[in-house]
């Protein structure tokens, strides 16, 4: 079992709760944007960028970095975000997403965003380009891994499981993808638009190491990536039950808050309720 | 140049040799393939680095991004298959995982155009150069023959960025020789000429060259020019042909709806108007047959060269 001290989870959960502000202030200030899947993925990337992923803001582009590719590159807000708070680029700069010549691009532009790693918004392509990554590092004998996070939703791409093949074909244990199982994709349930289940099965099907946990537990979310690690010859699939618009009340599980900023009245009670998360870590 | 008698050879053996040596000098290149990889002649690459070699399967939306993750670590990735599945079938996959990210990504696509012959219309890609030429960042290039091919293999390794690359699965007369310069970006005057301008790519630049040489019968003088690289266009050479010979045919194995004729004539139109004839197909599907029956029946012939050539002639004198 891996070690985890209360200290850590403690760091960790605050540092989650600033990333689901700057969600909440950026989708806010721009009108714009999809917070609810940002907030479901924001502890998956809280771990990582804080803990897991090896990789230097003050040189975003050192060949051996690990590598993270947002495959469901609407939810960029919380990538945005987490860069800011790694060092990457100022915090201040947050506000400018959705403006006009702003790095920080309505879907992740590669090249522009210091620590982006690819560009997204066609849905289906980030696990496909994870693939090149790895199979790059492992040409070159490189520890670096890749880790990449893809909706539920975004379960229903073809080209998902043309990737899901290629990966175990070629046995990358150095791939690590992140599910984000919040049950809810743009227009309305997965189970109603189209149904997954069984998913753990499918990717167990296409030869995947395959784990189920809860993606809001940081303690669950260290553990799967440890194990994926020490997974050999096989990718790991991490499919990790979220709730869509974790964090806020009256955001969870709504359909809406996918591609919905909040109002005013809306930011201030967000705000209210972060923060008395934070203040109770 | 005069027009032939020319050797008939296969752009895919000049693709997958060129490959190869380019593979022997530069480690950091790999190849990946869909299930056409034999016929494609990228198999060879593959048997002389297996580990550089990825086949991929019938996948090819994956394909591409596999290519754009390997070239964002620093590979120059290739990826090759026929022409219809190397960019309709992908196109915004390339377009958001491989332009938009500016990536070091090599499509080489064969099996373009009519002369696909027999399998018919769903394989006879005539819309690939517009789909292409369209994408920001994108480089398009048509090689003419075998020898310009294994030129834009070593080009496009040289060069940064995205390229589209599409050629014939028929052989197709060897007008270049291996001396020929080469340059991405440039279009090359294969025969001089004042009356009119003949511009081509892939295998109707031999097909202008025979038109040249019936219009010299005439005594019409042609300007033969290869249009190698479709995007970025030519300019300069292509307006100083509007002006010095005031007429352009071009002829390409592709639809003329925002193919090279819908380049030249927007770039001339700019800057230097002329008459323009546009030989090629005219926006309808292809269809099962020989590659030469194909080319005849949906006009893609040097008589049809020649006629554009009289047209623009014509037209050109009757002035405003
Ligand atoms: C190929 C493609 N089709 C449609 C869309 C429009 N779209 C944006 S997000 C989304 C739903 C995504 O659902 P999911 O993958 O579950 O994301 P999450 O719930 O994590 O936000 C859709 C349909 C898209 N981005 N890409
Ligand atoms: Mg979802």
């Amino acid at each position: 079992m891996v070690d985890i001290s209360e200290e850590l989870i403690a760091t960790l959960k605050k540092k989650a709760v600033t990333l689901r502000k700057h969600i909440i202030r950026m989708t806010h200030n721009a009108q714009s944007g999809h917070p609810g899947g940002s907030m479901s993925a924001a502890d998956i990337v809280t771990a990582l960028y804080f803990h897991v992923l090896r990789v230097d803001p003050k040189n975003p582009t050192w060949p051996d970095r690990d590598r993270f590719v947002l495959s469901k590159g609407h939810a960029c807000p919380v990538w945005y975000a987490a860069l800011a708070e790694r060092g990457f680029f100022p915090v201040e700069e947050l506000l400018t997403f959705r403006k006009l010549n702003s790095r920080l691009q309505g879907h992740p532009e590669l090249g522009t965003t210091p620590g982006v790693e690819n560009a997204a918004g066609a849905e289906g392509q980030g696990l496909s380009f994870s693939v090149g990554l790895a199979l790059a590092a492992r040409m070159d004998h490189k520890p670096w891994r890749v880790y990449c996070i893809l909706g539920d939703g975004e379960q229903d791409v073809g080209q998902t499981w043309e990737a899901a093949m290629a990966s175990s074909k070629y046995g990358l244990d150095n791939l690590t993808a992140f599910i984000d199982r919040n049950g809810i994709q743009q227009e309305g349930r997965t189970e109603d638009i189209m149904p997954l289940e069984p998913l753990a099965e499918k990717w167990e099907a296409f030869n995947w190491h395959v784990l189920t946990i809860d993606g809001h537990d940081f303690r669950q979310i260290l553990a799967a990536i440890e194990e994926a690690h020490r997974t050999k010859g096989r990718p790991t699939a991490v499919i990790s039950r979220t709730v869509k618009g974790k964090g806020v009340s009256f955001m969870e599980n709504k359909i809406k808050y996918h591609g919905a900023a909040t109002s005013d009245d809306e930011l201030k009670l967000a705000l209210a309720e972060l923060e008395a998360q934070e203040a109770a870590i | 140049m005069t027009a032939g008698p020319w050797k008939m050879e296969s752009q895919r053996s000049y693709f997958g040799k060129a490959l190869i040596a380019l593979g022997r000098r530069n480690p950091n290149v790999v190849v990946v393939g869909a299930d056409t990889t034999e016929s494609i002649k990228t198999i060879d690459f593959g048997k002389s680095f297996p580990d550089r070699f990825f086949q991929l399967g019938i996948a090819e939306p994956n394909m591409i991004s596999v290519a754009a993750g390997l070239a964002a670590a620093g590979k120059i990735a290739f990826a090759a298959t026929y022409s219809v599945f190397g960019s309709a079938h992908t196109y915004n996959v390339i377009r958001q995982n491989v332009a938009y990210t500016n990536l070091n990504v090599k499509i080489f696509c064969s099996h373009a155009g009519l002369t696909v012959g027999p399998d018919g219309a769903t394989h006879q890609m005539n819309e690939d150069i517009a789909l292409m030429r369209g994408i920001p960042r994108m480089t398009v290039l048509v090689p003419a023959d075998g020898p310009e091919t294994a030129k834009c293999v070593d080009a496009a390794a040289a060069m940064k960025g995205p390229i589209y690359c599409r050629f014939s699965r028929t052989n197709v007369p060897t007008i270049t020789s291996p001396d020929d310069d080469f340059a991405i970006g440039r279009a090359r005057v294969i025969r001089d000429g004042s009356d009119v301008t003949l511009i081509g790519c892939g295998l109707m630049v031999a097909r202008c060259l025979e038109a040249a040489d019936s219009l010299k019968r005439a005594g019409i003088k042609a300007r033969v020019i290869n249009l190698s690289t479709v995007k970025p266009l030519d300019t300069a050479t292509i307006d100083r042909a509007a002006r010095e010979t005031g007429g352009i045919v071009t002829a390409e194995e592709h639809t003329v709806v925002h193919g090279i004729g819908a380049a030249i004539a927007s770039a001339i139109a700019a800057n230097h108007p002329v008459p323009v004839a546009m030989v090629g197909v005219q926006d309808v599907f292809g269809e099962s047959g020989e590659a030469d029956e194909l080319l005849r029946k949906y006009g893609l012939t040097a008589e049809k060269i020649v006629d554009g050539a009289h047209d623009v002639m014509k037209r050109r004198g009757q002035g405003r």
